[in-house]
């Protein structure tokens, strides 16, 4: 069985503060961390090696630096590493990111390609899906379990009120939430081994694609602008006695009405 | 492609169980918004299985007219089925816009056909605007959070049609519904190429929480770390029952089991603007605040003055909820029998 899976360098936004007076994000010191949810998928990924034996491939488009995050996949138990590095792909939005990664994965041999939700960064959940489109191939969204029966991929999928249970046959896309595939930790036999190993770099010439729809020339949407959140003021704040305190909120309460 | 050839404001309306969801109401609301800014009209897109006699609740709540695709097949959602769909609606209609839910199925579907028609989306967008550029021409801004709730952008989609987003289940208002408004509805047969279609449902199981959902309740009684466990939770229930309102939670009493996923407020949770939203030993970390900062009063009780909560509390409480929130509820149920 060979495997793909899609993963993405992120800066941990939980560590990310915006500038006040500059109302720009400091990036500076903000680590650089593979993407929890492509972590997840790169679980799955591992537990099926170790289940049916697999191939596992991962992929990452993103600048040189990016590497990193191929050597942590190495670590853990990733048979190869590929980097899509090219000026060419700067700029994409998320069509333009899909479409150079369903080129790249075209020329590759698979039966399943994984990928996480989303990134943390941009949130958006729309690679995955909009990559198995330029591919042609079945997707399964929000998984949390996926099992092979025969030729067929058992999957369950978390909606917001519901765990459902589908059926997939041949190769597919499953994006899948960190929640449900806890990581393993590097080796550390795999940490020493990762330094020597061989990270494919490829670039828009490597692979399967129309150059006019990569990058920035290839993505549909544009940011017209970018601004820190306005806060609003904060309102009144309040300290003393737990009696004085719910004095203040009943009569808050009634002034706005809401009691 | 010339964009003068694409007019009108379509909605996905989402349907689950032959229930049209709340989200597609609010969504018609934001439609009419932008279709009244440009002289447009909003066009609702149903698919389900016996659904064609709810067609006209979507015309109650702003629709001018609706495409209705009701057979078997469209049931339940299930990927290929509804872009296969979705997508010959699209193109026969040509749309100026096409706004879906964020919710599974939105951010599921609405992907996919982005890549089928190579255009643009933009996901979980908080504002939704038509703008006058300066020579005079509309365009439309499309604004979302980014970097996790700590940076917004505004994103364009100038040169592909149609522009499509997707938009957070609360964010937007609904319109009162206006019954017996006047709108076209119209059906469509579908035809599917089932060579494509590669998934197909065994099992649905619903998840037994049993709770009513967040997102439409009035009053929220919220809890984070500081509730400590379920018998805090207790606590923060009875004030929510005194108030007629309901429970919710931040991310870590999740995390950590004592919460169920749907009472989760938050960037990875729920957006909600209750009326009142009491944040109870919640820190208030951005992915938080960006779940409930709308609310219309928002009062929050923290023991560490320096919380990040009492940044958008419009009255910051210092002290022990502990405390304060059983101390609260007697008071308030004394208060409402007066």
């Amino acid at each position: 069985m060979k495997i793909i899976v899609c993963i993405k360098q992120v800066p941990d936004t939980t560590e990310i503060k915006i500038d006040p007076v500059k109302g720009t994000l400091i990036r500076e010191g903000v680590p650089s961390i593979m993407n929890p949810d492509d972590k997840g998928g790169l679980e799955l990924a591992l537990r099926m090696k170790e289940q049916y034996g697999a191939e596992v491939t991962v992929i990452t488009m993103g600048p040189p630096q990016a590497d990193l995050i191929l050597r942590e996949a190495f670590a853990m138990g990733a048979d190869r590493a590929i980097l899509l590095t090219d000026r060419k792909f700067a700029g994409a939005d998320t069509l333009a990111t899909s479409y150079a990664l369903a080129g790249a994965i075209r020329t590759m041999e698979y039966d399943l390609i994984i990928a996480g939700r989303q990134a943390i960064d941009g949130d958006t959940a729309q690679v995955g899906p909009e990559m198995a489109e330029h591919l042609g191939l079945p997707q399964v969204s929000y998984v949390t379990d996926a099992r092979k029966e025969g030729d067929k991929l058992i999957v369950r999928k978390e909606s917001e009120e519901s765990v459902q249970t589908l059926e997939v046959e041949g190769p597919c896309v499953l994006t899948v939430l960190a929640s449900a595939f806890p990581a393993r930790y590097m080796s550390v036999a795999g940490i020493m081994e990762a330094y020597g190993r061989e990270v494919e770099l490829w670039s828009a010439d490597r692979i399967d694609v129309d150059e006019g729809r990569l990058g920035l020339k290839g993505s549909p949407t544009k940011v017209f602008q970018s601004f820190p959140k306005a806060l609003k003021a904060p309102g009144e704040q309040f300290e003393g006695s737990a009696e004085e305190a719910v004095e203040l909120i009943v009569r808050k309460l009634k002034e706005k009405h809401i009691i | 492609m010339d964009s003068k050839d694409y007019k009108n404001v379509f909605v996905f309306a989402e349907q689950r169980e032959g229930k049209i969801q709340p989200v597609a109401f609010e969504l018609l609301g934001k439609a009419r918004d932008l279709a009244d800014a440009s002289g447009e009209k909003v066009v609702a897109m149903l698919l389900g299985c016996g659904i064609s006699g709810q067609a006209h609740r979507l015309v109650e709540m702003g629709a001018d007219e609706v495409i209705v695709a009701d057979c078997p097949e469209l049931e339940n959602y299930l990927t290929e089925e509804y872009t296969q769909v979705v997508y010959k609606m699209i193109v026969d209609n040509r749309p100026n816009i096409v706004l879906y839910g964020a919710t599974t199925i939105g951010r599921d579907l609405a992907p996919r056909l982005a890549a089928r028609l190579k255009t643009g989306l933009t996901a979980d967008c908080t504002k939704l605007e038509i703008a006058e550029k300066e020579d005079g021409s509309k365009e439309f801004r499309m604004t979302r959070p980014a970097f996790g709730g700590n940076l917004m952008a505004t994103i364009i989609c100038p040169n592909n049609r149609p522009q499509m987003s997707t938009v957070r289940p609360g964010v937007m208002r609904k319109l009162t519904p206006e019954p017996g408004r006047k709108g076209e509805i119209r059906t469509f047969v579908p035809e599917f190429d089932r060579a494509k279609i590669k998934v197909k449902l065994l099992e649905t199981e619903r998840k037994g929480c049993g709770c009513k959902d967040i997102s439409e309740a009035k009053v929220l009684v919220s809890g984070g770390r500081g509730v400590h466990d379920k018998a805090g939770f207790d606590k923060l229930q009875c004030l929510a029952d005194v108030l007629g309102g309901q429970v919710s939670s931040s991310r870590a009493m999740v995390d950590s089991g004592i919460m169920p996923q749907a009472c989760q407020v938050g960037q990875t949770g729920k957006t909600v603007r209750p009326d009142l939203y009491v944040a109870c030993g919640i820190s208030g970390a951005i992915q938080h605040l960006a779940g409930m900062e709308e609310s219309g009063y928002i009062v929050a009780i923290n023991k560490d003055k320096f919380a990040p909560i009492f940044s958008v509390a419009d009255l910051g409480i210092v002290g022990d909820l502990h405390k304060i929130v059983p101390l609260l509820a007697e008071r308030l149920k004394k208060e409402m029998a007066e």
